[in-house]
């Protein structure tokens, strides 16, 4: 895992943006229309999901390694 | 990490009441991260916007706020700006708001270059209504008022404003996030009138009657037509198919702004230090 | 007292609002209202204010609405055709609660009517021109002297309850020109600004109401982070669904206005201690109807006037305590019959009212109201 993804969970409407423009296929969105990581560790941090949001509910960080 | 940029969102007032995958909110962070990008002060700042979906994004931003009436946010902003010209102002309005019902303020804006940052939320529709035609619907696009398709010409805004005397005028969609930060940005530095059309998806009321309802599909269609200004002008008439639109920087022209001319005004009639 | 100077009513009017502290004018030129921005044009710069010449009269009642929020006293003048493009911003200004000023110079309407010519037929458009409840101020003026007192008045009162407040002048008023002495600067008395009587981290918050009911909204710019709606809000002043806050705020917004309505109320009677009859009347018109009360007077009919000053809130008391000592009212007014109504309301079938109408152009000659008051003598209860 190269990255941290933070998801404020109650701002995000279940769009389908950012699994869309997701390069990784890292994210889907669920049965109740939320957002979700499928695939953490595909994650590249390249930041087009948090980009895109018109919801400002998915934050991705790249991981500090200690 | 918390983003800086929430500093500038009414915490409370959040999520937003948009639609799924609505433009508003991607064009909304725009404006404030060109905010911040300018360092301009919070407590100084005012956000003004007129009424349809995207102007409720005053309703979400930290500042002093101002949500008037359908079309008429201009000339609001205009009062605020020459009554308290230390006050950044920056306009949130619509299609519909900027240049149907308001259309004739915003000619006169731009014409009296008042140091104005004006954002054009630009979805083609009224969206608030449910989805009627507006002088931006491209022609032949459905609307509610035209279900055959609509048979009025669109305006280019952006020329609109150029030919109507605004000093700034630019054009980005929410598909070109950051290119669309640096747009506003360049308004807010631009001390006059400054435009700035940000096409952006309403998927509910134009989307769904355009076979186009998904928001990220909607997206992709702004990667696939818009062209930056430099290669759109150097693109033979041909390959400029109707699909097909310029972004970037179209025009930007120092002027005197309407509250230093008027500071002229104020020392010829001597009431300088009144 | 300064010394005496000729001008018209219209310049008083520019004179008075600056006297009040007005920093702001925008509008649209309009006869007969045009001298006024002419006015402000020439003297707001003069005193560090700023005239601005709009687009349309909706842009000049948006543009001092902007102005009033960013702290500047600020007014906008029209008439007829104009005053009806500024409704919905008039409403705006209402349930916005914020403090600004309308000259209305009336015109014969409706439509372009006749532009030139005076007229009073805008006395239920000031009450009722914009859409929904609210509470409306409206001060009509007789003289140039009072052109220019009713202005600082309307701009106080606008300070005050924080609302739009209706100068309804009219032709004959804009227009006369009189020899006047102005009040020095220092008899004026001024009511400033409301200031918040809390910070942000104190929980302020920008439309809960002081005692008076009025509210203490902070300017734009002073860092309280405000949001201002024409949507129904709570006193956060954000948009809320609920009836009882949809009710409450249409109460208070009427009440504030209410509790201080005997204040506000401003009413002038002349002959009237002996009097058996009454003439109510108001602005240019009560100049002529002055006349014909002392015509008749002179021919021993014991008659006096009642003059109203502030139109809206209409003058209940006074006109109640008059109907239960008149045998009978003549309301004489230059249009087809508005205020009359407000005066049959509030006589309520005590004592005959009959009216005196005139809509064609021409103000009142002395004799047409004193034939109305010979009608009225004639038929009224013996
Ligand atoms: C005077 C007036 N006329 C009509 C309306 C109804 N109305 C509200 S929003 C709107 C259209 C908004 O469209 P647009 O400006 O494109 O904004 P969007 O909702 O698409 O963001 C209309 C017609 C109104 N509020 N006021
Ligand atoms: S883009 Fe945002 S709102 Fe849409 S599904 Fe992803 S996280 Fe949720
Ligand atoms: S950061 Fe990039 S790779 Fe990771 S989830 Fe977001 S879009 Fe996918
Ligand atoms: S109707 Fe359209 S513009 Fe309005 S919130 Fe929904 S998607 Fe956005
Ligand atoms: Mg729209």
């Amino acid at each position: 895992m190269n990255s941290e993804i933070t998801i404020k969970l109650p701002r995000c409407k279940g769009c389908g943006i950012c699994v869309a423009f997701c390069p990784k296929q890292v994210l889907a969105v669920d049965e109740l229309g939320k957002v979700m990581v499928v695939n953490a560790d595909a994650c590249i941090a390249c930041g087009q999901c948090e980009l895109r949001c018109p919801d400002y509910a998915i934050f991705v960080d790249k991981k500090v390694k200690a | 990490m918390e983003r800086s940029f929430e500093k500038y969102f009414r915490q409370n007032r959040l999520p937003h009441l948009w639609c799924p995958g609505c433009g508003n909110g991607i064009v909304m962070k725009a404006i404030v991260q060109a905010i911040e990008k300018k360092g301009l002060d919070q407590d100084k700042t005012v956000i003004v916007s007129g009424i349809g979906c995207s102007s409720r994004a005053s309703g979400y931003m930290d500042f002093d706020t101002l949500h008037t009436a359908h079309g008429r946010a201009i000339p609001f902003a205009t009062g605020i700006k020459l009554a308290n010209p230390e006050l950044n102002v920056i306009v949130i309005t619509g299609d519909g708001d900027c240049t149907a019902i308001g259309g004739n303020h915003f000619i006169h804006g731009c014409r009296r270059n008042v140091d104005l940052t004006v954002v054009l939320f630009n979805n083609s529709i009224y969206g608030m209504t449910g989805g009627q035609a507006s002088p931006m619907t491209p022609t032949h696009k459905k609307a509610t008022t035209a279900p055959y398709g609509a048979i009025d010409r669109n305006f280019d805004a952006c020329r609109l404003a150029e030919a109507a005397g605004a000093t700034y005028v630019a054009r980005s969609t929410a598909f070109h996030v950051q290119h669309l930060t640096d747009m506003i940005a360049g308004g807010i530095d631009n001390k006059g009138f400054s435009f700035v059309e940000a096409i952006c998806q309403c998927p509910t009321s134009f989307g769904r009657k355009n076979k186009m309802a998904d928001p990220a599909k909607m997206m992709m269609w702004m990667r696939d037509n818009a062209v930056m200004k430099a290669a759109w002008d150097k693109l033979p008439d041909d390959k400029k198919t109707e699909e097909k639109f310029p972004i970037g920087l179209f025009y930007n022209e120092s002027e005197t702004d309407y509250a230093t001319a008027y500071n002229e005004v104020i020392q010829i009639a001597g009431g300088a230090d009144k | 007292m300064s010394k005496a100077r000729l001008m018209q009513g219209n310049e008083a009017c520019v004179e008075g609002a600056l006297a009040a502290g007005v920093r702001f004018f925008g509008g649209y030129p309009i006869t007969p209202s045009t001298e006024v921005a002419e006015g402000m044009a020439k003297l707001l710069p003069t005193v560090g204010g700023k005239f601005v010449q709009m687009e349309d009269e909706i842009a000049s009642m948006g543009v001092v609405l902007g102005a009033s929020l960013a702290g500047k006293k600020a007014v906008t003048a029209s008439s007829g055709p104009g005053i009806s493009l500024k409704q919905e911003l008039i409403g705006y200004a209402a349930a916005a609660e914020i403090p600004v000023v309308i000259v209305n110079v009336q015109r014969v309407g409706p439509s372009t009517g006749q532009p030139t010519a005076p007229s009073q037929g805008d006395v239920m458009q000031a009450r009722w021109g914009t859409h929904g409840d609210h509470p409306m101020i409206a001060l009509s003026p007789w003289s140039v002297r009072e052109a220019f007192d009713t202005a600082v008045m309307a701009v106080n009162y606008s300070e005050r309850f924080r609302t739009p407040v209706i100068l309804l002048m009219d032709e004959i008023v804009g227009h006369l020109r009189e020899k006047v002495e102005l009040p020095e600067a220092s008899a004026i008395e001024i009511y400033p600004r409301r200031k918040p009587t809390c910070s942000r981290a104190e929980g302020y918050e920008p439309f809960t109401p002081d005692k008076d009911l009025v509210p203490n909204t902070a300017n734009f710019g002073e860092g309280y982070h405000i949001h201002v709606t024409g949507l129904i809000h709570d006193d956060t002043g954000f948009p809320i669904g609920s009836p009882k806050i949809t009710r409450e705020v249409t109460k208070r917004l009427h009440e504030k206005i209410d509790i201080a309505r005997d204040e506000i109320t401003h009413v002038e009677e002349y002959f009237m201690d002996d009097a058996e009859y009454a003439v109510v009347a108001f602005g240019g018109t009560a100049r002529t109807a002055y006349e014909a009360v002392a015509n008749a007077r002179k021919k021993g009919i014991k008659v006096g006037m009642v003059r109203l000053i502030t139109i809206w809130p209409f003058a209940d008391k006074a006109i109640k305590k008059i109907a239960e000592k008149v045998k009978g009212i003549l309301v004489a007014e230059l249009n087809y019959g508005q205020l009359v109504g407000e005066v049959e309301r509030v006589v309520a079938g005590k004592c005959p009212v009959e009216l005196c109408a005139k809509y064609d152009m021409t103000i009142f000659e002395p004799a047409e109201i004193e034939a109305g008051i010979d009608e009225l003598v004639a038929g009224g209860k013996a």
